[in-house]
Formats: C-alpha cells, structure tokens, sequence
C-alpha cells in the first residue's frame, strides 16, 4: 500500500474484471432461463391437471382453438383463466414487493406487511359492497386506496425523515386496522360465499374469468415497465440515501415513480385475486437467495412471485386434504419466514 | 482532468427550525487538498452536504464552476462532484467489483451498456486502492480498512475532479489511517484531484493538507495554510483546549500537543 499510485492498471486486471463480469453475468441467466421454464412447465401442468388428467396434446389443441368438446370446457373455461391470473398477479406481486424491500432497505417493508395490500383489498370491498362497482373501477378505487395508505403510512412516520423501522410498524398497525374494515364490511355482505369473503382476506383465484386478465396485464406493462426502466436507480440506492444522492440519483423523483409503480401493480393483482399473503414478502427474499443477489430482483423476484401463487393455487386445491384458497397456502409457506425475520433483527438489534 | 473550482457565497443551512450554518463564505482552491476541523457539532458534516447538494441551504449558494449547483442536473453534478459520507454501510451480500462499479452510475445513460471505459475506470480505481485481488470477495467479510479502501475506490471510479471525504478515518487504525490519507494525497497530486475531507485529528490535517478551514459554531472561524490557521490561539478558542504548537521534526508542519488539566497546571503561562 505504500507503492504509489499506478493510474494504468495492467490490461489483464481489466481482463480478468470482465471475465468476472461476463461469468456472473451467464450464471444470471442461467437462474432467469430455470425460473422461466419452470414458471412455463407450472403454467402447463396446471392447464392438464386437476381433478381429471388432460393429455398436453389436448391442452395444445384447445389452446389452438380447435374443437374439442369433451376438453374445452374444463381447459379454457376453469383452468386457463386460474393459471393465467396466477401467473399475472404473482409477477405483480413479486415485482411490487422487492421494489419496496429493496426501496426501504429491509425486508419487512413488503406492501402485504405494511398494509398496502389490505388497504386496496378494504377498498375494493368497499367498491363492490357499498359503492357497486364492478370490473375496472374496483381495480382504480383499489388503487387509489392502496396509494392513499401509502401515503398515510409515510405522513405519520415521518419524523424529520422516515425509519425504515418505524414505517414498518405503522404500517403493521395500520394493515391491522385495514383487514378489520374488511371482515365489517363482509358481514353486511351475507349474499356472500365464504370462498368470496376469503378472496379478500387472504387472496384467492377461485371463479376468475380471462377478461380479467387484460387490465392486470396493461398495468403491468404500464407499472412494471415504469418499475424496470428505474431499476439501476433503484439497484443504486442500496447503498443509501446519501451515496446514492451522490453518484447522482435523484431521491425524491425516484422514490415517487417507485411506489406509484409498486402500488399500481401491488393494488392491481389485489383487485383480482385478493391480498394473496405473502406473495409480495416472500418472492425478493427467495430471488435473492437464487442468484446469489447477482444483478437487479426485479425480474427474477417476478418469476418467484408468478411460480408462487401458481403452485400455491394448485397446492389448495388438489394437494391438500380440503380446497384452500391460494392465500392460505402461501400464508403459511410465508409466516414462519416472518417469525425468522424477526427473531433474527431482534437478535442483530438491526433494522427493527 | 482539471478541477473545476468550488465556491461557497454567503451560506446559510440547517435542519428545520435550527440554523447550523450561518454566514459561511469559502472558496476551495481547485486541485488542492483541504482539511476542515472543528469541534463536534461545529457544522463540519452540514457544510461537506451542502457542498454535495445533500442539504438545501436556507440562502446563499454553492458554485461549481460558476453554477450554482442545485441548478445543475444530478447526473451532470454527480460526473464531476464525488461524496464519500461518515461510515457508509454496504448492502447485504454485496461483492467488491459490483460497489466499486457503482461508481459508474453518472456516467451511464438510460440504455447505455457497461463500456470498455467504465471497465478501464473500475480497473484503475481498483488498483488504485489495492483492492483488484479482492473483486470477488462480499464487502461485509473485509476489515475496516480494507472496506474503507473499496468505498474509496467507488469514488475513484466516479472519475470526478472534486472528492468531498467526511471523516474518511473514522474508526481505522493509526495504520490504516495514514495508509488512506496516502492514497489521497496520490490522488490529488498524480490526478489533480480536490480533495475536501472533515478530518478529527488536528495533526493529521495539518499534515496532509495543503489548506485547513477551521470551524466554530457554524462559522468559519480561518482558512489558511496549517502553519498559519493551527495556532494556540486557534487550538483555545475552537475547541477550548490548552496546548503548545511545536514543528514536526519529521515534517516541518505544526504539530499541536494538547496540555490537559494534569499538565496544564505544572507548565507556566505558553511562551
């Protein structure tokens, strides 16, 4: 350390830094190209299994659009729309999850915990019981709702700036409050089945149509295509506000296209499926683990959270002794990670 | 690359209600090293973000070649304006060569891919700081020293012609210590960087800087060469301190011995 300053480094340190650079770089899309053939091999098999086997010929042929009487109805009508929303509010979720946790650096910070979920669910309840709506309004009422909670958990953290902690918290209290308005509200709803009342508490794809499925994909190609083209943005301010500030990020314009984009698509996939528990919490997480946090978990947190509700569905349905829906699945798959969340800040005296 | 110079009119800045700076007029000289000293909470750190745009001032101005820098667009700023903060903390997981390649982040556009020059600056910046062997390494397993060398290099990498360094040395060993301001002093005369740091130890400053700024209760209380701004005078009334300044015998720079109240009460009135 005490030779001087060498402003040339030689050419093969270079070299070899691209080298590094190009091998973690195929390692990437070596984990991206598994996810999507399984999220691929998820969709299909749940297009030929259920309570009868449909032979992938079949299924081929249906999805073709060719006549097939004794299949049609079973593979375009009950399967199709199930395993295409899935598919759709799953990447939603994981892409609004990660985009918050990696935001606020902590991995708590999920809108399924802080409330943004439960927030546009309440609201798209109140849509449909009180106000009547259906289809697109409910998914805008959601919206709206999920970007005011936002904006309340923000204004009352705010104490000369906002602790990741303590964001977390209100949040926590407030998706409390949330989820209560709900179960009130599903009381003045008796016409209700139970199935129903629980897509809006824990999330659930049962009775989806394919119409369904065209808002959910506009706004994620409108939200998440925001969400992707600030991903260096975003990849940056890991690293805290201040450096981040530093090599020129701008903070506010970023945190703002940030959380209108995640809630847009976390309320979105609410409006249809329901708050599927801990979808938005669970994907970033198991990502990151996946490639090693090699390069942004926008995309490869999106396949988790895709593969996630859709296993998750076809679990609750034909895996388990009773018919669950999907939230209950994958609220249980995520509750133990949460405890482990906790224990382990708790032990750190970390982020919370 | 030459510095662009750095001027400070008439400044004022704080946290909400409470003024921390007042009154501050300041020109860094372009292509040089300077220290700021000062007692805790004298507006050392507050002046370091202001400079870097982290704090709005109240009123007054910061200009960067003659612009005021909260007109200048963040990119634009952050291509020729670096920040190393007090103790950066790393994200999980992180590896060496990912952090030191942030530093890149001004320079790339939108759509840009990673270029041969971005590489060649992260090679350089890495050799530079003696950290190429640990390019593949997570920077939460490396010692002080070593990851207070990485985030220097991310800076190095940011190719800027100002560096703004707050505490650089904070919680590293003499060793280490001095082995960071060498590489400083490299950078400033091999490249003609500017180099800003807030640096705690008086001797160190005077030391290794070219100019000290010297600052009390949100003031400026002097700016000058170390031999004309590390006085007892000063010693007394910036930090309350009895002490004698002798010469370096090594270096020839003023070197503050503090009295303490033990001392003190043995050594008659200083000379």
């Amino acid at each position: 350390m005490n030779e001087p300053l060498r402003s040339d480094p030689p050419g093969y340190a270079t070299a070899w830094l691209a080298r590094i650079r190009r091998e973690r770089a195929r390692r990437r899309w070596r984990v991206l190209a598994a996810l999507l053939a399984c999220l691929l091999a998820g969709v299909v098999l749940t297009l030929m299994l259920g309570q009868s086997l449909t032979p992938l010929v079949t299924v081929l042929r249906v999805l073709g659009g060719a006549d097939v009487p004794e299949a049609e109805f079973i593979v375009r009508e009950l399967r199709l729309p199930r395993a295409v929303i899935s598919a759709l509010s799953g990447i939603c979720f994981g892409l609004g999850g990660v985009a918050f946790q990696t935001m606020l650096r902590n991995p708590l910070a999920s809108p399924d915990i802080i409330g943004i979920s439960t927030g546009a669910s309440a609201a798209a309840v109140f849509a449909i019981v009180v106000l009547s709506l259906s289809g697109p309004a409910v998914s805008i009422v959601a919206v709206v709702a999920g970007l005011g909670v936002a904006l309340a958990i923000y204004a009352l953290s705010w104490r000369e700036g906002v602790t990741g902690a303590r964001l977390v918290l209100v949040g926590i209290g407030l998706a409390a409050m949330l989820q209560s308005f709900t179960a009130y509200l599903l009381t003045r709803a008796p016409s209700w089945s139970l199935q129903e009342a629980l897509r809006w508490m824990t999330g659930s794809v049962n009775g989806v149509q394919l119409e369904q499925a065209l808002p959910l994909l506009v706004a994620l190609l409108l939200f998440g295509g925001l969400l992707l083209s600030r991903s260096r943005d975003l990849e940056t301010l890991r690293m805290g506000d201040d450096i981040a500030a530093g090599l020129g990020v701008r903070l506010t314009a970023t945190r703002v296209i940030v959380i209108v984009a995640a809630v847009g698509l976390v309320a979105f996939a609410t409006a249809v499926a329901g708050p599927v528990a801990f979808v938005a919490f669970l994907s970033g997480p198991i990502a990151a683990r996946l490639t090693s946090r090699n390069g942004s978990l926008l995309i490869p947190s999106a396949l988790v959270g895709a593969l996630l509700v859709l296993l998750g569905d076809y679990a609750g349905q034909f895996l388990l002794p009773a018919r669950y829906p999907v939230g209950i699945v994958t609220g249980v798959l995520g509750a133990p990670y949460l405890v482990y969340l906790i224990i382990r800040d708790n032990k750190s005296g970390g982020a919370l | 690359m030459s510095s662009p110079s750095l001027l400070v009119h008439d400044l004022m800045a704080g946290y909400g209600e409470r003024a921390v700076l007042d009154d501050i007029h300041l020109t860094i000289p372009p292509g040089r090293n300077t220290a700021i000293v000062g007692a805790n909470a004298c507006g050392k750190s507050t002046l370091l973000r202001t400079l870097s745009r982290l704090l709005v001032p109240e009123h007054g101005k910061v200009l960067l070649d003659g612009h005021s820098i909260h007109r200048l667009p963040a990119r634009r700023l952050a291509q020729q304006l670096g920040l190393l903060p007090q103790s950066p903390i790393a994200p999980e997981g992180i590896t060496v060569l990912d952090l030191v390649s942030r530093g890149r982040h001004p320079h790339q556009g939108l759509f840009a891919r990673w270029s041969a020059t971005d590489e060649t600056a992260v090679a350089e910046a890495l050799e530079a700081t003696h950290t190429t062997e640990l390019a593949e390494r997570a920077v939460e397993e490396l010692s002080g020293g070593q990851r207070q060398r990485v985030w220097i290099a991310m800076a190095l990498a940011q190719q800027t012609g100002i560096l703004l360094l707050d505490e650089p040395t904070t919680f590293l060993d003499i060793n280490h210590q001095i082995e960071v301001l060498d590489l400083l002093t490299d950078l400033n005369r091999e490249r003609g960087t500017t180099i800003v740091m807030v640096l705690h130890d008086l001797n160190l400053a005077a030391r290794y800087a070219d100019v000290l700024v010297a600052m009390a209760k949100g003031r400026i209380y002097g700016t000058g060469t170390p031999e004309t701004v590390l006085t007892q005078q000063m010693v007394q009334e910036v930090f309350g301190l009895a002490s004698r300044i002798i010469e370096d015998p090594v270096t020839g720079k003023p070197m503050m011995i503090p009295l303490g109240r033990h001392v003190a009460s043995q050594v008659a009135i200083g000379p």
